[in-house]
């Protein structure tokens, strides 16, 4: 079948008005019930299949065969994977978490046999949805995320149901590409991979340069360790991007698309390979598009797993088959890009807010937001809190609303140390920073950045130092070795913060580290070299005294700095039974005051096996 | 011509638009230094990876340095190359390459020659801040050429343009990441095991020691001691235009007859000149050619001297194996000759005689040990030294060679004519061949013998020339990835040429990977392709055929040129080889 007008796609869409309904609010939802199971990664990584195995057994059994089982993306509530959707014509929805196999035939027997909600794994989702509905003030408002967990990715008509592809079919029977470009300008909507960049000006430049061969490209390689928002969006939501790189590329005229994946994403490589298939047979992509003469298509490339790749140079390079390294900008892609024509790359997330923008206009979605950051942005929370997962806030809620309102606060009740935003190339912000609204400009001046939206949440059992050279020894194994400055100056950083939590640090090492640190952020080829030494600066100036700490009296507070650890035996509590000494992996504990033994710090490993043996307490940790 | 207005270090000019920071800076005598940047100025070549970071300037209103090497001035730029921002970090940038460079320059090939080394010296560093972990490569022995060691590695990716972009060749690249980055070959493979033509450019513009020629100096000076050794030296028509640049005197100053002084002084036996023998190619190849043309053979006929080019139609167009000329090169045939006619005229037995080669080149080195080549199971050449390895073998015996007087080569193989000289330039085979070609079809005296249409510095040349009714196209590549462009002609039966001459290195053998260190000034190569044709002009003689100690030699041993005899010693086969 093709839909060959906006007619037929208005059809199309009118037919699944009902599933759409019951999804969204329940009411007048057709006649059919209906179960969705979260099967993202993260979903089917916590046991989604066997959950949803459990259910197709549990309805058969129990003669409800005619409930429909839909797999779905991601809700985003990771602390409490495997999520469902309990969906019964004319009553609200009802989200359920933690649902194992007995919680998935709890909730059949309960809810849809006796029509009980299973109060004990019920889910309070606390978001409203682009445009679509709205169920009052609520923290979270959800755009770029507005089907993910709500349409079955790999079917096309879900997608529709949902206003998918309207946004297309707009633009294009509007004819005009500098319009789409313009209201994508007005919208204000900023790169979302982390430049901050206005997408509409990207768009722009691309659509200034001469007709011709030009390309669009999606940035799906997220590679910031705890950032998994583009993931999610590809495989709980695929059309959406799909459907973006077409009005893309009508706006800036190129015809052909190009989504650069990460080949460990396997899951959303293969729900973007179904949706182009669909989108294909239903000629939603392909030759004279909705037959306005509009022709576009969509390829995948893999990549090998390159967090540099991220960066469009270098990502273009990888396309074209070379190595994944950047290049000097100017001349930035727009004018020469990939095989040297125009060519405009953006994120996954930018592209998700492309289609709610073109349907509710530039103005809705200037309306959301600061002043300079508009619409919304999708943060990873991770770390030590409660509620892990994806959340999707207006730009300018503050930090203490994401973690303490939506996230739940601090694991175990421990205190607030930090969070960490803009991956390894942001910084931290702490306490004291808290209520700062969360924007591009707001982040920068507090010398963090917004990167592409992990949010690491950590707590007074972190250690600040610690935290920096793991963010630096990820850039340094990642940085393409083109440059000096980061392919040189990460590794002397990290061997300084090596030795420093080695317990071997002295203070110009900090001078140094300063030195190297800013040198590096301003002489850098590209962003990622350039942002390279911003955990390490930022926690200098945050957490000096613990650096201090570490190369003075060499003391980590925290323990997690193994090198400074001291393990002792408390003569007047030793009692001399032996007990350490058995499990000592290294033979380092001797008899010396009898009966008191004695650990030999120099050979130690500070294991804590001995810590953990001793009945006396006598084993001493400094 | 378009220009902007910028402003350096306080300093207002106007400068074309287009122009790198660094260029603009030049204009007004700023200097800012530079690493990996190379310009090789009239050759299309240049390296503008912007990678080092040496060449950070400051662009008032932004927040990262720039690299002046590449950054193009745009209207009302405001630059300061001399800010202590911009000073600092391009300090550091050589601290840190230094913390990563073994220290070795005391007895590191390129002491004196390394750019990295005068670099330090010029930013007047004393003391690297940052000392760590180092690279810890093996290095690559493998091939017959050169050394390559990685541990030197600053990634200025030159050597890469060379091989890539210039001789399209692709062998070297950027590997691993990160701090364990390095260029090498693929699957960090010896050199040996590549499709690697040898050609040596990477060598050539190499700022540190990190690709070196293999080092034979120590192998001659052995030979030499050996009191049973009768070794021989020759020297390539490139050497005498060119070696005089490591004695301080100025580019293209012609040395021939101090080379012959030199080398007897050094003790070597018999001195020679491949000109010789590059006369005795132009016999046998003109032959071919005729041959070619009278019994409708294969055309275009390609020339074979150049050992980095047949390696590499052996490893990129080994479909193709029937078109260049089956000569030896000069330098092979001379050997040959040496190992056979001169060792019967002196009664030594081959086996005790030890031909040495001056070169430019460095695939030399690895065309001396090809088997094909080989006559009675014996290699031609025994031991090759590049113009670097034999100037410095005269610097080490304290030669004072500037100054030395002139001498003749050695008879029975040194006479030689103008036509042999040239072998020495891109176009230089070509014009030689067709000025004996000439007179062999005609039969007529040919009264002006400069082809100035086969002349020159472009990349890709053509030319018809008359030769009696007939219109002979004549086609001349210097670099491989001109002489690709020209086998993809023949592969897609689109070449109307008749012949064709190819040399693998920018501007010939003059710009030979064994060539003094031209640190990107190609005016150094202008100069001695003018001394080449210098050389030529003064000659009496200036066709091949009227080498009379080449007569000599057919009259008495070889026979007919591309006879039955001619083919046994002179001529050789091709193999077809992996692309790798």
């Amino acid at each position: 079948m093709k839909i060959n007008t906006l007619s037929q796609l208005s059809k199309l869409r009118e037919d699944g008005a009902a599933v759409c309904q019951l999804r969204e609010s329940g009411i007048g939802g057709g006649s059919t019930a209906e179960i969705l199971v979260g099967m993202a990664t993260c979903g089917v990584a916590a046991g989604g299949k066997q959950t949803f195995a459990a259910l197709e057994r549990a309805l058969r059994n129990r003669g409800l065969s005619h409930v429909r089982l839909v797999k779905v993306g991601c809700i985003g509530s990771c602390y409490c994977e495997p999520t469902i959707q309990v969906n019964i014509p004319g009553q609200e929805p009802v989200f359920y978490g933690n649902v194992d196999e007995d919680a998935a035939i709890a909730i059949v027997d309960s809810h849809l046999l006796k029509g009980n909600v299973l109060e004990s794994n019920r889910l309070q989702i606390g978001y409203e949805k682009a445009g679509l509905n709205s169920k009052g003030q609520k923290k979270q408002q959800r755009i770029a995320l507005r089907n993910c967990g709500s349409v079955d990715p790999e079917n096309i008509m879900d997608y529709i149901a949902f206003r998918g592809y309207e946004a297309l079919g707009k633009v294009l029977a509007e004819g005009n590409p500098e319009a789409v470009v313009n209201s994508i300008k007005a919208s204000g909507l900023r790169g979302r991979g982390g430049g901050g960049f206005s997408t509409g000006s990207k768009w722009q430049a691309t659509a200034q340069q001469p007709t011709g061969e030009k390309y669009i490209i999606c940035n799906a390689d997220e590679g910031d360790p705890g950032a998994f928002m583009d993931r999610s969006i590809l495989e709980g939501d695929p059309h959406s991007v799909l459907e973006a790189l077409a009005i893309g590329g009508y706006a800036t005229g190129a015809n052909k698309g190009i989504i650069y994946i990460r080949a460990e994403y396997p899951l959303a490589i293969e729900r973007l390979k179904i949706a182009i298939v669909q989108a294909e047979e239903l000629g939603l992509l392909g030759k004279n598009i909705l037959g306005s003469g509009f022709d576009f298509t969509v390829e995948l490339r893999l990549g090998a797993g390159a967090f540099v790749c991220g960066e469009e140079t270098a990502l273009i390079h990888s396309v074209e088959g070379g190595r994944g390294e950047p290049t000097k900008k100017p001349p930035f892609p727009s004018i020469s890009g990939y095989l040297k024509k125009p060519t405009t790359v953006n994120n996954v997330e930018t592209l998700a807010n492309i289609p709610p923008i073109i349907l509710n206009g530039a103005g809705w979605f200037s309306g959301i937001g600061t002043e300079k950051s508009k619409g919304t942005k999708v943060f990873a929370l991770v770390g030590k809190i409660n509620n892990v997962g994806l959340v999707e806030v207006p730009m300018g809620t503050t930090l203490r609303e994401i973690v303490y309102e939506i996230g739940g606060g601090i694991r175990n009740d421990r205190d607030f140390r930090a969070v960490q935003t803009g991956g390894p190339s942001g910084g931290v912000i702490t306490k004291a920073d808290l209520d700062t609204p969360i924007d591009y400009e707001s982040l920068k001046e507090i010398g963090s950045m917004m990167g592409s939206g992990g949010m690491i949440v950590m707590d007074d059992s972190d250690c600040m130092v610690n935290i920096a050279k793991f963010y630096l020894g990820f850039t340094r194994d990642e940085s393409c070795g083109k440059c000096t400055p980061c392919r040189i100056g990460t590794k002397r950083m990290h061997e300084i913060l090596e030795r420093i939590t080695n317990g071997e640090g002295v203070p110009e090492d900090l001078v140094k580290l300063e030195r190297l640190g800013n040198t590096i952020k301003i002489s850098a080829l590209c962003g990622l070299g350039q942002t390279a030494p911003n955990p390490v600066l930022s926690t200098l100036k945050y957490f000096q005294d613990e650096y201090k700490a570490h190369v003075i009296d060499h003391k980590c507070s925290t323990g997690s700095c193994k090198g400074l650890l001291r393990y002792r035996i408390s003569e007047e509590a030793c009692t001399g039974c032996r007990a350490c000494v058995k499990v000592c992996p290294v033979n380092c504990i001797h008899l010396a005051n009898k009966p008191a033994y004695r650990i030999d710090s120099a050979v130690c490993t500070r294991c804590g096996a001995c810590l953990a043996a001793c009945k006396f307490d006598a084993v001493i940790v400094e | 011509m378009e220009t902007v207005k910028i402003t350096i270090n306080d300093i207002e000019l106007r400068v074309p638009k287009g122009r790198t920071i660094l260029e603009a800076a030049k204009m007004i005598d700023i200097q800012i230094p530079t690493l990996c940047y190379l310009n090789m100025e009239g050759f299309h070549i240049a390296n503008q990876t912007s990678s080092c970071r040496v060449c950070l300037v400051e662009v008032v209103g932004r927040a990262a340095l720039v690299p002046s090497c590449s950054e193009k001035v745009t209207e009302g730029m405001v630059i300061r190359t001399d800010s202590a921002k911009a000073v600092a970090a391009r300090r550091m940038s050589v601290e840190l390459l230094l913390s990563n460079h073994p220290k070795e320059c005391l007895t590191c090939q390129k002491n004196l020659e390394c750019e990295l080394q005068s670099l330090a010296q010029r930013l007047g560093i004393t003391d690297i801040g940052f000392e760590g972990e180092m690279m810890n490569y093996e290095i690559d022995h493998s091939s017959l050429s050169l050394v390559k060691n990685p541990n030197k590695c600053i990634m200025c990716r030159r050597c890469e343009t060379m091989c890539n972009e210039v001789q399209t060749c692709g062998i070297l690249s950027a590997i691993s990441r990160g701090f364990d980055a390095y260029v090498g070959p693929a699957f960090h493979l010896d050199m040996v095991d590549t499709s690697c033509t040898f050609c040596g450019q990477c060598v050539a513009v190499c700022p540190t020691g990190a690709l070196t020629e293999v080092n034979n100096v120590r192998d001659v000076v052995d030979a030499l001691n050996d009191p049973s050794k009768h070794v021989v030296a020759q020297v390539a028509p490139a050497i005498r235009v060119a070696i005089g640049e490591m004695f301080d005197m100025d580019p293209g100053t012609i040395t021939t007859g101090q080379l012959a002084t030199s080398l007897r002084r050094l003790g070597f036996d018999g001195v020679f000149d491949t000109d010789f023998a590059a006369d005795l190619t132009i016999l046998e190849e003109a032959s071919e050619l005729v041959h070619r043309i009278k019994h409708g053979g294969r055309l275009p006929i390609l020339t074979s001297c150049c050992p980095a080019w047949v390696r590499f139609f052996e490893h990129q167009f080994p479909d193709l194996l029937d078109v260049p000329s089956t000569c030896k090169s000069p330098q092979m045939m001379m050997g040959t000759i040496v190992k056979t006619y001169y060792a019967e005229k002196l009664n030594i037995d081959p086996k005790d005689l030890v031909v040495v080669s001056i070169m430019p080149c460095l695939a030399k080195k690895a065309e001396a040990a090809r088997m094909e080549m080989d006559v009675d199971s014996m290699h031609n050449v025994d031991l090759v030294l590049s113009t670097r390895e034999f100037g410095a073998m005269l610097k080490e015996a304290g030669t004072n060679f500037a100054h030395l007087p002139s001498s003749d080569f050695d008879s029975i193989l040194g006479e030689s004519t103008g036509a042999a000289v040239i072998f020495g330039t891109t176009g230089g085979v070509i014009e030689a061949a067709v000025r004996t070609a000439y007179e062999w079809l005609t039969g007529e005296v040919l009264k002006n013998v400069n082809f100035e249409q086969l002349r020159g510095l472009e990349g890709i040349r053509s030319a018809t020339v008359k030769i009696g009714d007939m219109d002979l196209n004549i086609g001349i590549a210097h670099e491989l990835g001109n002489a690709r462009k020209l086998l993809e002609e023949i592969r897609q039966g689109k070449s109307h040429y008749h012949a064709i001459e190819i040399m693998a290195c920018p501007g010939g053998c003059i710009g030979g990977g064994g060539q003094p260190y031209h640190h990107g000034d190609m005016e150094i190569i202008r100069k001695r392709q003018e001394a080449i044709y210098r050389e030529d002009a003064g000659k009496t003689k200036r066709k091949s055929h009227e080498n009379q100690e080449v007569l000599k030699l057919y009259e008495e041993y070889l026979g007919e040129p591309y006879g039955e005899m001619a083919h046994k010693l002179l001529h050789t086969k091709y193999t077809a080889k992996d692309r790798i």
